[in-house]
Formats: structure tokens, C-alpha cells, sequence
């Protein structure tokens, strides 16, 4: 697509700021969007992407900012009045209602519907019974539905969140043939984690990261590498390599592995992942948002039950039903989200020691002097400000995040599965977690810590994998795990690769070979 | 703390935030403060009122109010609540009263009468725990169907006549002194809900399960165990209300204790304990329980009955609404 040097931007963002308590999540972030152009919106987990697009459609205020559609000032406050903005958006999760028809879902969102139809078919679905079910049809064709109905009321911008993600090969090349072709007028917002796709799609890439624009990129041959090098930002080189009581890869061949997986699945996003977990060492998880390790770890925490694989717990086979049944073999889970995990109005006694009575024969009297002693004892190793103590909630975001941890310290534990512990939590904090985790590991605990602080792998873990796909993609001891060698995993691009030469020859314009790029990467894709 | 004046010392001490914290970390002090208040005012309407004979009446109707509030007390810490403790009550007191012409006598009336209580409550907690149906439903259902057992039992029992036996009576209306009998019930029923949610582990679960279930079973905590025998639990305790209460009136009747229903739950409410879960505890509801018994009294002086009920149910939302909202955010 060619573009002219016009400056007159469709849509343009400038200084869009928010926070959320005492976490910055945008801070002056900028996006301006040519008419008629594709334009990719980057960013690492956390650099604020979803906040932006909460923003744009309306779901979210910023604290600051303006957000001016074709020259004019635009403030929405609902996703409603960003669809009469000109700005519609069609999201991962298909957004209709199961119980009704497609023609009621249509007339709900006030879309006309001959040119629905006329966009299904150029989508590649034909001859759709708009009579039928939304819950009968298929998840892909519901994503057509969406992206159809997003486009028959003629949006000055569509913004597409992963759309992509978990369509068919053969639809994936049709909608992005046809985003491509969307004409002069009309812009598109591409959000995709596959890189691939943009290169193959985008003319240009807005690059977040700590809640700042970072840099707007051309895309063109090669220019995958800058905008990985923009979102790692400086200084990603330098760090300080941590010292010693790494468990070599001779020493673990000697071990049984304390946890081992086999082809694990659940739900639609894990799909055949299989990895080891060795005592005394922290293994690091790596996975861009939605590539199962949410299923993975609540599988692991017994909170769900694999559709399909194994797990052998110290060499024998387990299936939890509970998670008393992963905790009672010294399984346990720190979740990310504390609001999850805490007895909010209770005080930290109370919540450190509430795994101490979770079973019958401990319903009867408490010794308060022991569980007094077992208690602070938890609070001094991890070194938290108990002075709010009365009610957990009163606490500051790092305390009572390591009251979920002193929970499991206070009643043992030989393997402690960490969902992103140090999310949104000060840098001394995290530090303190950091040192405790490498503790547990050297008196023996096997820990499972998935982070989207990529730098957190080298200096809490041992060895890292990386989840792409609902699969294990890739594997390396944690002295190797650059965040730019993460991230490129974490893309599932091989490493220090260039680009595939197809795809460098799409990103020049040359149709075919788009196809022939998208065509080898889904099938890749679907072979998983 | 906004201001930087010389008057942020005396409005501190007088602040909103400064009595909400009070009302929410001691409960105990202004509840006890309202109940002191009402008495007074009870005295100062009608001079003379309160007296050894006043006040044992009082105790014993709160005593029967005191046990059923602790179901819901011990329920509404889960964030459940039990509506079925006014039929469990009425039908325990009643089979009691059947069985004092039958072999085995009343000891048999009782142990028939709180078995039935508890089958009752472990019924409601399967529903509850294992099914996973709203408390409110389970409980009202279930508080129908032993109303309607009742009065099976009721057409079966009218040929061999019936009477509330003399030792639940001199339960229910005897003294010791200036106290009443029931005390000998009530207070070892309140010594072990206070113990029950101070000391044990199946305490703690009750408030983990109403504060956050989640946080709960990711620690391990099975909830339907728990919920099971708490509503068995609330069973039992409102059979025990409906022996008390039957022995104070003499009289035996399948709806004799459905009228306290309400003000059961208003009582927990008054005292401090969270509908929502989690929060609050027995002494409080004791003292609601006081407070609602004397504030009964109250009205009976100054109101004509209909005029008094109206009155009752709205000083009993406002109070219940404006500790609500005092305690809901820190």
C-alpha cells in the first residue's frame, strides 16, 4: 500500500495518560494512525497496550490526554459511543450472545445487514443462515461474525485485538488479505503477538513499553529486529549476572524430577506441553498474554483438571481433584492476583495461618501459642510490615503479597508454583522475593515461577521455558536468557534468526508471497 | 487531615472516619452504649419499669432471640443465612411436647426433637455445600418442608394428647434467685459460639468461606465439609431455642417461634455481622439481641401494637442500614 507524506492523521492520541493507584500504566503515550493505513500496535505484557485500547474504545477515561478522529476532539465514554466515534473494535473473545440469532445479535448492535452479508462473503463465509444460533456456529466463523459486523458499519478505524489468534489457516489469510485492502479512508488498528503478521499486514508499528511510546516504526524487511530492540529498551544488555548454586544439567540427570509433564492440555489454550521441574531449582515460565499458562498453572495448583496427559509428582502419578489434593503433597500455588488469595477483611495471622486448619482433623482447638510462633516466624523471613495487620486490606501491595507467600512458608513446602508474584509491587519488594525464592530452592524446594518481567529470569531462575501455543517452544539455562533471547522465543522466532525471506518479501508489497508467508507460519501454527 | 489548622486536633477526634473505625474495630462499644441508652429511656417513659421483674422477662426473651441469631450469626459469617431456624425451632419444641405421654418420655422428645433439627440442617447443608443452591432457598424450602412434617406428625399425635413436660417449663419460666432458668442453657450455648468462632479451626474456615471462597479452596479448604456441618450445626442450635421457647410460654405449636425469624437476623445484623460474610462475631449479636428485646419494650409503652411493629422494622432498617454503611469501606 502506498502511502502519501500527508500529516493529516485519521485518528491521533496524544499524551494519553493513566494510573491505576499507585501503578503507571500509560504515561504520555502517543498513536497516530494515517488514513487508509494498517498500523501495529507493540508492546511486551504490561507495556500497556490494553490500557491504550481501553482507552480508544472508550472503556476506560484516561487521567489525560486527547484523542482526536479526523480532526476533531472526541471523548467517549462507553464502547457505544466509540462505535458513533467512528472507532470500532472487534476483540479476541467473540463479542455476541449465545441465546440468540444472527440476525437478532445484528439488530442489536444496530448493524445493517446487506452489507454484512456482502463482507462474510468477501471474508470467505458463505451462505451463513443468519437464522441460526450463535452458540451452533463454529468459534471461528463467530469471529467472522464479529469482524463482518464490525465492518459493515463502515468504521473510520477498526481496531482488531488478535484476531487472528485461533483461526484457521485459510480464514486468517482471508481476513488479513482483506484488512489489507480496506481502501484509502479507513485505518486499522493491528494488535497481533505474532510478528509475522504484522511484518506481512502493518505499514507501520507504534512501539510501547513501560506505558510509554517508544518509537513508530516503518514496517519493512528487517524492521522485526527494531521493533524487538524497542520494546527491550537500553540497558537491557547490562545485567548483573547472579552467582552460583545453579543446578547443573549433570547434577538433574542423576535426580528425579520432582515434577514431570506429559503432553499436558486443558481447556483450548494448553495445548501438548511437556516439561521437568527439578528440586532445588527455580524454573522460570516465559509466555507472551493467553498462551496457556494460566491453564497450565491451574492445572498444577489442582484448581483444574487436564482434558488430557500426565503428571508424575516426584516419579508417581498424580491427579488432583482439589487443590487440598496438590497441597497436601506440598504443592503450592502463590496466585497473581491477591485479591484472589487474601482474606481481604481478615488480619495476617489469620491469613497466614488459614491452610494450618483447611482440614477436618484441624477444625478443633487452635494452640495459639504455636501458631503465634509458626506465624511470626513467617512474617520475620519475609520481612513483612505487620503494623497494619488487623485487616490485610489496610496493607500496602507488596505486603500482601508476601502474606500470600508466608502462607506456604509458614506450613512447608516442597514445591511452590508462582504466578507473577512481583506484579505491581516495588522494587525492594521484589527484590526481597526474589532472594526468599532462591532460599526455598537451595534447602531443596523446587520452584515454578512464570514472570512477564522477562529481566526476573536471570536474576531469580535457574532455567527458563518458553510457552508459545499452549507448547513448549523453547528451553535454555538462564545465563542465555537474554530478554531479547526471551522475547524472540516467546514470538517463536528462532534465535538470532532474520527474518524468513518470504516474509521479508511480503513486508515489500509483493502479494504472493504474503500468502505463501502467511500460509507456512498458520500451518506451523495448526501442526501444533 | 486535609486542613493544616489549629482545629484538625478536636476535628480528628471528632471526625467520621474516626467513629468508623471505631464502630468497625470495636462493635462492642457503641452497641452497648445504644443498649444502656434504651434502658434509660425505657425507665424515663415509664418510671419504675425497670426492675428485677422486668429485666428477667427481658433476658429470657432474648435468650431465645440470642440462640436463634447465633444460627444466623454462625451462617451469615459464610455469607449464607438460615431461614428455616423459625419451623426447626416450632417443630422441635412441639414433637418435645408429643412425646411426654409416650414411652421414654420427654429425654426421648428431646433426642427425637434434635435429631430431626439436625437432619433438617444437614439436608439444607447438602443443598448449600454440595449443590451449591443459594442458602436463602435451601433454607427457606427446608424451613417449609419441616413446617409441613410438623403437621403430619401434629394429625398422627392428636388421639394421644400432648403438653409441654414440667422440666422444659421450669427451663423456660423457673428462676434461681433473681435469674431466669433459661440462663443455665443460653449461657453455655454462648460460651461455645464464642469459643467455636475464637479458638477452633472450623472457625477460622467459617470466616475464610464468607471472606473470600477462592482464597479459601486455593488454600485447601474443602467448603462443602464446612458448610455441611454448619448448617447441621444451626439445626441443632435452633431446636434448642424452640425447647427454651416452648417452655417459657407453655405452649407447644408448629409455628410457635416462626415470629422470631426476622428479628434472628436483625439481631446478627445489629450486632455487627456482615450479610455479606467474613466479618463480625457472637458478642455483638448477643448484644443485639438485648438491644432488640428492650427496644420491643420500649415501643410496647409508648405505641399501640400495629403503630409499635411499624416503628420496630423501621428503627430495626435504619440501624442495621447505617452500621452497614459505616463499616463497608475502609
Amino acid at each position: 500500500m502506498t502511502l502519501t507524506t500527508s500529516t493529516d492523521m485519521l485518528l491521533e492520541a496524544t499524551d494519553v495518560s493513566k494510573t491505576y493507584g499507585a501503578v503507571v500504566a500509560l504515561h504520555n503515550a502517543s498513536l497516530a494512525v494515517r488514513p487508509g493505513e494498517v498500523h501495529a500496535l507493540v508492546g511486551a505484557n504490561g507495556a500497556g497496550k490494553s490500557t491504550l485500547v481501553k482507552i480508544l474504545t472508550g472503556a476506560v477515561t484516561p487521567d489525560s490526554g486527547r484523542i482526536i478522529v479526523r480532526g476533531r476532539e472526541r471523548k467517549s465514554h462507553s464502547p457505544a459511543e466509540a462505535r458513533r466515534n467512528g472507532l470500532v473494535s472487534v476483540y479476541q473473545e467473540p463479542a455476541v450472545i449465545p441465546d440468540l440469532d444472527i440476525r437478532e445479535n445484528l439488530r442489536l448492535t444496530h448493524t445493517p445487514v446487506e452489507p454484512f452479508r456482502h463482507w462474510m462473503n468477501e471474508l470467505g463465509v458463505e451462505n451463513l443462515n443468519l437464522s441460526s444460533l450463535a452458540r451452533r456456529l463454529p468459534l471461528a466463523t463467530l469471529r467472522i461474525v464479529d469482524l463482518a459486523k464490525a465492518l459493515a458499519i463502515e468504521p473510520d478505524v477498526l481496531l482488531l485485538d488478535e484476531i487472528t489468534a485461533a483461526l484457521p489457516a485459510n480464514l486468517t489469510e482471508r481476513v488479513l488479505q482483506n484488512v489489507q485492502q480496506l481502501g484509502e479512508d479507513r485505518s486499522v488498528i493491528f494488535i497481533s503477538h505474532r510478528l509475522i503478521e504484522i511484518a506481512a499486514v502493518c505499514d507501520r508499528a507504534t512501539v510501547l513499553r513501560n506505558g510509554e511510546t517508544v518509537g513508530v516504526v516503518d514496517v519493512a524487511a528487517g524492521s522485526e529486529d527494531k521493533i524487538v530492540n524497542l520494546m527491550l529498551g537500553e540497558g537491557a544488555t547490562a545485567l548483573a549476572q547472579r552467582e552460583g548454586g545453579h543446578v547443573t544439567a549433570a547434577a538433574r540427570s542423576h535426580q528425579t524430577p520432582r515434577l514431570s509433564l506429559l503432553g499436558m492440555s486443558a481447556r483450548r489454550r494448553l495445548h501438548n506441553a511437556s516439561f521437568e521441574l527439578y528440586p532445588g531449582e527455580v524454573l522460570g515460565v516465559v509466555a507472551l498474554e493467553g498462551q496457556g499458562q494460566d491453564e497450565l498453572f491451574d492445572v498444577l495448583a489442582g484448581s483444574e483438571r487436564p482434558s488430557s496427559g500426565s503428571l508424575l509428582v516426584d516419579g508417581k502419578p498424580a491427579t488432583f481433584h482439589h487443590p487440598a489434593d496438590a497441597i497436601r503433597i506440598g504443592m503450592v500455588y502463590v496466585a497473581a492476583d491477591r485479591a484472589e488469595a487474601l482474606l481481604m477483611q481478615r488480619s495476617v495471622r489469620e491469613n497466614i495461618s488459614l491452610p494450618f486448619s483447611a482440614r477436618i482433623p484441624q477444625w478443633g482447638w487452635i494452640n495459639l501459642g504455636r501458631e503465634k510462633h509458626k506465624v511470626d516466624e513467617a512474617v520475620n523471613t519475609l520481612q513483612i510490615d505487620a503494623r497494619a495487620g488487623a485487616e490485610v486490606r489496610r496493607l500496602s501491595g507488596g505486603n500482601q503479597q508476601k502474606v500470600t507467600i508466608a502462607r506456604w512458608v509458614a506450613s512447608g513446602v516442597k514445591t511452590m508454583l508462582c504466578f507473577d508474584p512481583t506484579r505491581g509491587i516495588d522494587i525492594r519488594t521484589k527484590n526481597q522475593i526474589y532472594v526468599l525464592l532462591r532460599d526455598l530452592a537451595a534447602a531443596g524446594a523446587a520452584v515454578l515461577l512464570y514472570t512477564s518481567e522477562l529481566k526476573e529470569i536471570q536474576l531469580a531462575c535457574d532455567r527458563v521455558i518458553v510457552i508459545f501455543g499452549g507448547e513448549v517452544v523453547a528451553e535454555m539455562p538462564a545465563a542465555q536468557a537474554s530478554e531479547a533471547a526471551l522475547l524472540r522465543a516467546a514470538h517463536n522466532l528462532k534465535p538470532d534468526s532474520a527474518l524468513p525471506e518470504e516474509v521479508a518479501a511480503a513486508a515489500t508489497g509483493d502479494m504472493s508471497a504474503v500468502q505463501a508467508a502467511i500460509d507456512s507460519q498458520s500451518t506451523t501454527v495448526s501442526q501444533r | 487531615m486535609t486542613a493544616a489548622t489549629s482545629t484538625v486536633g478536636r476535628n480528628r477526634w471528632l471526625s467520621a472516619s474516626t467513629w468508623r473505625n471505631l464502630l468497625r474495630d470495636y462493635p462492642l462499644v457503641p452497641l452497648t452504649i445504644l443498649l444502656v441508652l434504651l434502658v434509660v429511656l425505657a425507665d424515663i417513659l415509664q418510671p419504675g419499669l425497670v426492675n428485677p421483674g422486668w429485666v428477667t422477662s427481658a433476658v429470657r426473651q432474648a435468650a431465645v432471640l440470642g440462640i436463634l441469631a447465633g444460627c444466623q450469626t454462625l451462617t451469615m459469617l459464610t455469607g449464607g443465612i438460615d431461614l428455616s431456624v423459625g419451623f426447626v425451632a416450632s417443630m422441635a419444641g412441639f414433637v418435645t411436647a408429643t412425646f411426654v405421654h409416650q414411652p421414654g418420655g420427654w429425654p426421648m422428645g428431646i433426642a427425637v426433637s434434635l435429631g430431626a433439627a439436625a437432619l433438617a440442617g444437614l439436608v439444607s447443608g447438602i443443598g448449600v455445600g454440595i449443590f451449591r443452591v443459594h442458602p436463602l432457598i435451601v433454607t427457606l424450602g427446608m424451613g417449609l418442608v419441616v413446617f409441613g412434617f410438623a403437621n403430619v406428625w401434629q394429625l398422627q399425635s392428636v388421639q394421644t394428647g400432648s403438653g409441654v413436660p414440667i422440666e422444659i417449663r421450669t427451663i423456660g419460666s423457673g428462676t434461681l434467685g433473681a435469674l431466669p432458668n433459661d440462663l443455665l442453657v443460653f449461657v453455655p450455648v454462648a460460651i461455645v459460639l464464642l469459643l467455636l468462632l475464637k479458638r477452633t479451626g472450623y472457625g477460622r474456615m467459617l470466616y475464610a468461606i464468607g471472606d473470600n471462597p477462592i482464597a479459601a479452596r486455593l488454600s485447601g479448604v474443602r467448603s462443602w465439609q464446612v458448610l455441611v456441618v454448619l448448617y447441621a450445626l444451626s439445626g441443632v442450635l435452633a431446636g434448642i431455642a424452640g425447647l427454651v421457647q416452648s417452655g417459657l410460654s407453655n405452649t407447644a405449636s408448629v409455628t410457635l417461634v416462626q415470629p422470631y425469624l426476622l428479628p434472628s437476623v436483625a439481631a446478627a445484623v445489629i450486632g455487627g455481622t456482615s450479610i455479606l460474610g467474613g466479618r463480625g462475631g457472637y458478642s455483638g449479636t448477643i448484644v443485639g439481641a438485648l438491644i432488640l428485646t428492650v427496644l420491643a419494650s420500649v415501643l410496647s409503652i409508648v405505641l399501640p401494637e400495629p403503630w409499635r411493629q411499624v416503628v420496630f422494622g423501621s428503627i430495626v432498617v435504619l440501624v442495621a442500614a447505617t452500621y452497614a454503611r459505616l463499616t463497608a469501606e475502609s
